[in-house]
């Protein structure tokens, strides 16, 4: 290998690493900010009491930082850390230990597509701001992600006991059938910027994000294919209403009950991360991505300042959407099992299909319209 | 011998894919073979990629390893099938039957590669190089390795075959209802599903 590929290595490799830790720290703090959501909503006040040794210290600022729980994710990580590893005697042992990192894996695999900003240089040349910009973003991104469900089905599996085991077997289920209405509902979307006339080009994402920019978002264009995606994404993400795997009022606590210490704190992080992805996957697809407003051209100017800023904004509305799952958590009771299936078979694939064929026959009618 | 990164990842993702694929006929427990063969998958998605079929990557990975293998582990999960106990091997008719088959398939297999892989046809020629953009005639669309020429090509010239293939899963499709569906008389709760849950948790071995 010569040297400028290795260098190109290293360099990939660095920018990899801090994007993990940038999305795992996000993850990490969404957890606090679930915590604080819940407590507000509750009218509780939530965590407030880890400190620092010398930040806490700090007249006003310490205090403040202390009360909104700002350490607390660093203490739940040391905790789960350094807690004993109790491993159950009636678990198969090796599909045990690898279901956490099968979870995890996917969670964080997909980011590599995932773009979040864009850099203009002095010609004026874009480039995205992204690990790796395929052609097939959005393929890529279902084809991981739909890796993701192992981990929850052999950890169930592997517990060898009855409620893990229902767990497991609830989300296959749900993971399947959400997944084809997941992916029909961004169908319209594809074929909305691919039509004749529009700027975007295959699947890539960065193409959807740019024909956003100073028009409508397609959240605004597309309203009902953006809620079909979102309730999918719910139900992916195995957040509550469709926290089926877990429910812990019927299942103890679903496919990890008998999970404790890290290999716990893995599943939980990586629950976190695909909440951070998909908030990030919807702001792409439909809010805009990094480009200001609707209608509205990016204020800022390009070069690494504007291109910041844009990251800064696109991270802004992940947390929105972010809280929203939050919002959506603490507001809503949990879907029965059967309620669950009958949801996403028999409303949301036909509604998506539905959608789908609108969209189609909308498109044609616009093309025949402005050819003739 | 020198071998560039390409061929070293061949190499890798062949013997991944291969092993794998031994792996699932060789273990005992039918959870264990399920994940080879998912590893298997991975791994001919992975020489998708070498051979810059990107699509055709994601879909192995899309269909086969994220839908298809789910639904078989549900399947391994809800029949509680324990590990195969072996017993002996004797020769009966059906092992007999199997291996004549298997050896059947690995030869045609064998002559298939030798005569297309350009070991035994020494130009290669059969081949056409997909990487280059071909314009097919009458088409305004380039044929090429993206996204836009398989879905043109699969809505033009094949579009019978499309067609044949998916009116095959809609009569697979009809049959699963016609046997599934319960015969009148029969009881009609829909409880029946999850009482046979939980009366089928499966007993992994310990590994």
């Amino acid at each position: 290998m010569d040297a400028e590929l290795m260098q190109m290595l290293a360099l990939k490799v660095t920018y990899a690493l801090v994007m993990v830790s940038v999305v795992m720290s996000i993850a990490g703090y969404t957890v606090l900010a679930e915590r604080k959501v819940c407590a507000w909503m509750q009218g509780r006040v939530g965590p407030n009491r880890t400190v620092l040794p010398f930040i806490s210290a700090i007249p006003f600022i310490g205090p403040f930082l202390r009360n909104l729980g700002l350490f607390q994710p660093l203490a739940d990580g040391l905790k789960f850390l350094f807690k004993e590893e109790i491993v159950p005697g009636h678990v198969n042992k090796f599909y045990y230990y690898l279901s956490p990192i099968v979870a995890l894996v996917p969670a964080l695999t997909t980011m590599t597509v995932l773009p979040f900003g864009e850099f203009t240089n002095a010609e004026g040349f874009t480039t995205p701001l992204v690990l790796a910009n395929v052609d097939l973003g959005i393929l890529f991104i279902f084809a991981i992600s739909s890796l993701g469900v192992y981990g929850i089905v052999l950890g169930g599996w592997s517990s060898n006991s009855k409620y893990p085991f229902l767990g497991g077997i609830r989300s296959s289920a749900q993971m399947i059938s959400y997944e084809l209405a997941m992916g029909l509902s961004v169908l319209p979307v594809f074929l909305w910027v691919n039509a004749p006339g529009m700027t975007g080009s295959g699947l890539s994402l960065a193409s959807i994000v740019n024909s956003q920019e100073g028009t409508a978002w397609l959240v605004l264009v597309q309203p009902f294919s953006a809620f079909l995606f979102l309730v999918a994404l719910f139900a992916e993400t195995n957040r509550l209403p469709f926290d089926m795997p877990e429910s812990e009022t019927d299942l103890v606590g679903g496919f990890h009950t008998e999970y404790g210490s890290f290999k716990f704190g893995i599943f939980f992080v990586a629950e976190y991360a695909h909440v951070v992805i998909g908030s990030a996957i919807f702001t792409t697809l439909f809010l805009g991505g990094w480009h200001f407003l609707p209608w509205v051209a990016d204020p800022w100017a390009p070069g690494w300042i504007g291109s910041l800023l844009g990251v800064g904004w696109f991270l802004a509305k992940t947390f929105c959407l972010i809280f929203f799952f939050i919002w959506v958590r603490w507001t809503l009771p949990r879907f029965r099992y059967d309620q669950v299936m009958k949801l996403g078979w028999a409303k949301l694939l036909p509604l998506a299909l539905v959608n789908l064929i609108f969209y189609m026959i909308l498109v044609t009618y616009l093309d025949q319209a402005s050819a003739s | 011998m020198n071998l560039s990164l390409v061929d070293f990842l061949f190499y890798v993702f062949a013997t991944i894919s291969v092993g794998g694929g031994l792996a699932v006929i060789l273990s005992r427990n039918p959870v264990t073979a399920a994940m080879f063969m998912i590893l298997s998958l991975v791994g001919v998605a992975s020489l998708f990629v070498l051979l810059e079929a990107f699509f055709l990557a994601v879909l192995q990975v899309l269909v086969y390893a994220g839908a298809v293998m789910v639904l078989f582990l549900f399947i391994i999960m809800l029949m509680d099938v324990g590990p195969e106990s072996g017993k002996g091997t004797a020769l009966s008719k059906k092992r007999l039957l199997s291996g004549f088959v298997a050896v059947l398939g690995v030869g045609f297999l064998t002559v298939l590669t030798l005569e297309y892989s350009g070991v035994a046809a020494d130009s290669g020629a059969n081949w056409q190089d997909v990487s280059e953009e071909t314009r097919v005639e009458g088409a305004n669309v380039v044929f090429s390795k993206s996204v836009k020429s398989f879905g043109y090509g699969l809505f033009t010239k094949y579009m019978l075959p499309l067609q044949v293939a998916g009116f095959l899963l809609l009569a697979a499709m009809v049959g699963v209802i016609v046997l599934s569906k319960k015969k009148k008389g029969e009881s009609n709760d829909e409880d029946t599903e999850d009482s046979s849950l939980e009366s089928s948790v499966p007993q992994p071995e310990e590994a």
